[in-house]
């Protein structure tokens, strides 16, 4: 009899998937948006039953509950209105579906024969806030950094994009 | 000792009753406490007629609500106007469920802890529950079809998401503190005293300022006055839940009232000591004083909930994101830097 923890991974992950495919598969953009939620809420599932608290926590935080926001927030802004189908799409949809099909079957039989099926015990690989305070602060100090002033940099031309010097919408709230 | 697998589950079971039926209540008779004590502020009686005080008010709500036509208008987006009170009020609910209300108890040997459950990620949980409660009011006025709903449940989220990053900060220092995000070990920590009669409450360790920068930023998390713009009624009608009614509006009723709960909660446990306070008395009263100090210290909280209700104007919203964005996060930003260097020496 398969173990309760066995279970409940399979479930997140079939939410996962079926999350997935119902992102591709709605048309209009605000279900789409949603579905990805689900599948984020679902990875933060699977991450905690892996043992990864802190990394469940924070998938939460981050993208479920602030990208997605914005991404919703912005559907909403534009109104943007149900996805037109066009002759690229039925080509996208013939092409792409097997496709991919054949590129996660390679991913998963490469990894299989790199990686074997032997499983790692819950709570041996870094999971607790403090050890990857550890790993980040600490062993990996230098690349978490230079990430980090690439986003600011990131950050700084979405805002010179967005800011036209002679429109007045950057004194509105003077 | 640990628990047996079937009295765990059978354990959790009453205690998640328990926490429901204490929380509805509370968020019941916060209510009836609002329209009381406002009443009051502006010189008027409030609900009396209802029972003595009034206080079969909310009984008498609840029935009109479940009797009041269910309107569902033509021009929605169904399934999401449907789903959306709902998701409001589940993200409401749940995040209750990591708060501790008091210490342990000792039953027939077993010790059993006056929370649901404890998690060691509880304080992150509750951030990220809230941070998904903003769906429901964000879809409620968009699925709503209807340019003030629209509108309102636009502000709601540009509001929250702006004002959860000053929230998150201001938690920081306290985490830094107390070395992890249990919130049973970090009310621990606040036991004892300085120098005998202060008691050794974050808001008196160092965490002063960020107290009021949590304060602010949870009345604007939960949509409050004086940042209640997402249903500021002289220009929206009643912003994102115009076109509700019904149960349908209650739950984002209920949900509103739950919030201020859970942020009152998380308040008194991370600046206020949680549950700690004089303990006197036989046996059974000093088990159960930490439950009543703890309740004693939510209320004043909803009752400040309240009294600034009664007392501030509602602002401007270029104000509210010039104050979330240029005054609330860089102070926030100062007083992590600031704890951090003080931890640190």
């Amino acid at each position: 009899m398969p173990s309760l923890h066995l279970i409940l991974f399979l479930a997140f992950g079939a939410v996962c998937v079926g999350g997935a495919i119902n992102l591709l598969a709605q048309r209009h953009p605000i279900n789409s948006a949603l579905s990805l939620i689900a599948v984020m809420a679902a990875l933060a599932g699977e991450y905690l039953l892996l043992g990864a608290e802190f990394v469940a926590a924070v998938q939460v935080i981050v993208y479920a509950g602030a990208v997605m926001v914005l991404f919703v927030f912005v559907i909403m802004l534009l109104n943007a209105g149900v996805e037109e189908e066009t002759k690229g799409s039925r080509v996208a949809i013939l092409l792409g579906v097997p496709g991919m099909l054949t590129g996660s079957v390679l991913v998963a039989w490469v990894v299989l024969r790199q990686a074997g099926t032997e499983t790692v015990a819950i709570g041996a690989l870094p999971g607790p806030p403090k050890d990857i305070a550890q790993l980040l602060f600490h062993d990996f100090l230098l690349p978490f950094e230079v990430t980090s002033v690439l986003i600011l940099i990131a950050i700084m031309g979405a805002v010179v994009l967005a800011s036209k010097p002679d429109s007045p919408a950057g004194k509105a709230d003077s | 000792m640990p628990l047996p697998l079937y009295i765990f589950i059978f354990v959790s079971v009453i205690k998640s009753l328990i926490v429901l039926v204490v929380l509805l209540t509370a968020v019941a008779y916060t209510v009836w406490l609002e329209r009381k004590v406002v009443g009051r502020m502006q010189n008027r009686w409030g609900p009396t007629r209802v029972g003595p005080f009034g206080l079969l008010q909310p009984a008498a709500d609840g029935l009109k609500f479940l009797f009041k036509e269910d309107l569902t208008p033509p021009h929605v987006y169904k399934p999401l106007f449907l789903a959306a009170p709902m998701m409001a009020l589940i993200c409401a609910l749940t995040s209750i469920s990591v708060i501790p209300f008091g210490n342990s108890i000792t039953i027939f040997g077993y010790s059993i802890p006056f929370e649901i459950t404890d998690v060691n990620i509880g304080l992150l949980l509750i951030l990220g529950v809230t941070s998904l409660g903003v769906y429901g009011v964000a879809l409620a006025g968009w699925s709503s079809n209807n340019k003030y709903s629209l509108l309102g449940g636009l502000r709601s989220s540009a509001q929250m998401v702006s004002y959860e990053i000053a929230l998150g900060l201001s938690l920081v220092g306290v985490l830094i503190q107390s070395g992890s995000f249990s919130l049973r070990t970090i009310v621990d920590e606040q036991g004892g005293h300085f120098w005998g009669f202060i008691p050794r409450w974050n808001i008196f360790h160092g965490q002063f300022i960020g107290f009021f920068i949590y304060l602010i930023a949870a009345y604007a998390e939960t949509n409050r006055i004086p940042f209640d713009l997402p249903e500021a009624e002289t220009e929206l009608v009643a912003g994102y839940h115009t076109e509700y009614s019904a149960m349908k509006f209650a739950m984002f009723f209920m949900a509103e009232y739950a919030n201020m709960i859970t942020v009152a909660c998380v308040a008194t446990l991370l600046f206020f000591g949680g549950w700690h306070g004089p303990l006197f008395g036989p046996r059974l009263l000093e088990a159960l004083l930490p439950l009543f100090w703890f309740g004693a210290k939510v209320f004043c909280f909803i009752f400040l909930y309240i009294w600034v209700r009664g007392t501030l104007p509602r602002f401007r919203y270029d104000q509210l994101m010039a104050f979330g964005w240029k005054f609330l996060l860089p102070l926030a930003i100062a007083n992590l830097v600031a704890t951090a260097i003080a931890v640190a020496w």
